[in-house]
């Protein structure tokens, strides 16, 4: 049992899996000799050595073309995006050519490969480096998208991205890359599409993903003072989806709040709420709410910022006022 | 049914003969695939390489099996050179189930793997990475495997062209960028939004790159130079970039009568088809008229024979709508 940060977890999910499969190659930007600008990477070039572990120049599309090439031809690439807001520079390569090929060649080709990027806000870093990209990824066919919340998790799901046969695109919520955790010794691997349960309540379901995960459990321990007691879903897998989990927790307590970070309109909530609505509308005891970040590019300001994403009080605010009207 | 695939040899009389058919093929696939347009046996769109067959039969001929093509949405010609039968590549225009990937891709992603065609890319320059990343597999594994990447004029002025020619200079990968300069875009003239006369050779050196300029409507000529390209990569020295000089008879696609383009212009280039000038060739050589009709009239019954094929293949069904999306073979995105 050691105890990691979620930056450090990141290394050691990538390690484990390279050590196990010399196939496992990584490139990015900065991501050998510097150890990642979010220092993600830390201490890979020295034990995997140059060959394994490749720093880019600036060029996502070459980056991510590499990674597809080499994929499509029997190496499982892991690649960086440093920020997933540059994800706008090479979008062709991951919208029309890896998530498509596999489809349109009648199932010649597959992409064994993982993209991973820093994600989301919290870090006064601008409309630019702070977006929440996740429904980007998700809207596209033949892309699976995994955001993690936890560093335990970090390293599992890495584990199970590297290994599965699909493009998985993994986001890295920046905001979390400090948090830390007990992590057991050993090889860890998770699995892809299972949601999980992180505190079973009787009032409200909170669905919530990556970052907002940890404000999703501070909110329910609020809320658990006030008599609103809630049970907390860690998403951690938008496609595949684990509806299962969802459906049946929310139709244990009747209410579902999704707890997003991303710009409002067209959020992974939505399709939440419409399969919620679509499949167990009858055992709803009440609206669907979607707590999200308004329909706006983030403000810089650590003011404006933090009026922006989801707050812990907003949450709690949020729910009691639904719950109690 | 591999006869528009001819194996790499010497510029002996065998190889020349072959790479006329090869070219001949490509004319008369093209040929009739136009044909089936205009029956509406092939919707959508499609973009024919009359005109540069000597391009895709020289490069090819030079290539080892084991070696990747990756060709624009003009790719016919080079889905065939590799050596992939004329049926499915029918079929696969029409929409059908014995079409090269079952219908689901169409004319512009022809894709035979088995065939290290690794398929047709219809958004401009976006291969030219991809191919990168096929050699830099190679590389990695010391295969010794080349990739080879097709695009046209137009794709010198994308960005992927430009960092995918310095990843692979930089990382020293066996890759080849082949410029196919048939002068046009669609439908605007490439010198006149280029700020360099030729728009590959010129940009060479930028990349620390030689700059080679070939005639690509000479077969001989393209593949004697993507022979040395070959052999310069497979020797680990690295990428080369070659443009050829070439011209499209057609215009850019199904929806282009190609109007645009000068008279004169036309008649120069049509003077200069590879298709007569390589026939012109193996006379001069020794081969009777004789020989050359029977070989037309070869590959005349394989184009009608393919044809019928493609043809008789079923319409595609609910059962292909929702298979492949992942390596599961499924679609699902849910449990």
């Amino acid at each position: 049992m050691a105890q990691l940060t979620f930056r450090e977890s990141i290394a050691r999910g990538i390690a484990q899996e390279m050590r196990r499969d010399e196939s496992v190659v990584l490139l990015g930007e900065d991501v050998g000799a510097a150890g990642g600008v979010f220092k993600g990477t830390v201490g890979l070039l020295e034990e995997f050595g140059g060959v394994r572990v490749r720093d880019t120049p600036i060029s996502e599309q070459a980056i991510l073309g590499a990674a597809m090439g080499a994929a499509m031809t029997g190496l499982r690439p892991i690649a960086e995006i440093m920020f997933s807001d540059f994800f706008a520079v090479c979008w062709d390569i991951v919208a029309n050519e890896i998530a498509k090929s596999r489809y349109m060649t009648n199932g010649q080709v597959t992409f064994p490969l993982v993209i991973r990027s820093g994600n989301g806000g919290g870090l006064r870093f601008g409309a630019q480096h702070s977006q929440s990209v996740e429904n980007w990824a998700m809207m596209v066919p033949g892309l699976k998208v995994v955001v993690p919340s936890n560093a335990l998790d970090v390293i599992g799901l890495m584990a199970a991205a590297v290994r599965d046969d699909d493009p998985v695109i993994f986001l890295e919520a920046k905001v979390l890359y400090s948090s830390k955790m007990d992590v057991p010794d050993g090889d860890i691997v998770d699995t892809l599409g299972s949601a999980k349960v992180l505190r079973e309540g009787s009032n409200a379901t909170l669905v919530a993903l990556g970052s907002m995960v940890p404000r999703a459990l501070e909110a329910a321990s609020e809320l658990a003072a006030n008599g609103i007691d809630c049970t907390v879903i860690d998403v951690r897998s938008l496609v595949p989806l684990d509806t299962t989990t969802i459906l049946r927790e929310v139709a244990a307590t009747g209410r579902l709040f999704t707890v997003e970070e991303n710009p409002r309109l067209c959020g992974w909530g939505a399709e939440v709420a419409s399969i919620v609505a679509d499949e167990i509308f009858y055992d709803l005891d009440g609206p669907i709410v979607r707590i999200t970040t308004p329909h706006i590019p983030l403000p810089a300001a650590d003011a404006l910022e933090d009026l922006a994403i989801p707050s812990v009080e907003r949450i709690v605010t949020t729910v009691q006022k639904s719950m109690n009207s | 049914m591999s006869n528009t695939k001819i194996a790499p040899a010497n510029s002996d009389l065998a190889h020349k003969i072959a790479m006329y058919r090869s070219q001949f093929a490509l004319r008369q696939f093209e040929n009739r695939a136009y044909d089936l347009f205009l029956e509406n046996f092939v919707k959508g769109t499609s973009h024919l390489a009359i005109g540069q067959e000597a391009i895709a039969a020289g490069v090819a001929a030079a290539m080892r099996p084991d070696d990747w093509t990756f060709a624009t949405y003009r790719g016919h010609a080079h889905t065939l050179a590799r050596g992939v039968p004329m049926a499915p590549v029918f079929a696969e225009l029409m929409g059908r189930t014995n079409g090269l990937m079952a219908g689901k891709g169409g004319s512009m992603h022809l894709t035979s793997v088995e065939h290290g065609m690794m398929g047709s890319y219809a958004v401009i320059g976006a291969h030219l990475p991809i191919a990168c990343g096929a050699a830099w597999s190679a590389q990695y594994r010391g295969t010794e495997q080349v990739a080879v990447a097709f695009f046209g004029d137009g794709s010198t002025n994308i960005g992927s062209f430009h960092e995918a020619l310095n990843f692979a200079a930089v990382w020293k990968l066996p890759v080849i960028f082949f410029c196919e300069n048939n002068l046009w875009m669609e439908y605007t003239r490439t010198s006149d939004v280029t700020a360099v006369a030729n728009p590959a050779a010129d940009r060479a050196s930028a990349y620390g790159l030689e700059s080679i300029i070939v005639d690509g409507n000479d077969a001989d000529a393209v593949f004697d130079v993507t022979s040395a390209a070959f052999a310069r990569a497979r020797a680990g020295e690295g990428p080369s970039m070659i443009e050829a000089k070439t011209y499209r008879h057609g215009g850019h696609s199904r929806a282009d009568p190609g109007k645009y383009r000068p008279d004169d212009e036309l008649a120069e280039w049509m003077a200069k088809d590879p298709i007569p000038r390589y026939r012109a060739r193996l006379l001069d050589a020794g081969v009777s008229e004789e020989e050359i009709l029977a070989l037309e009239s070869e590959v005349d019954a394989e184009v009608d024979l393919a044809t019928e094929e493609a043809k008789a293949g079923d319409v595609p069904g609910e059962d292909l709508l929702l298979k492949d999306v992942w390596a599961d073979g499924g679609a699902s995105w849910r449990n």
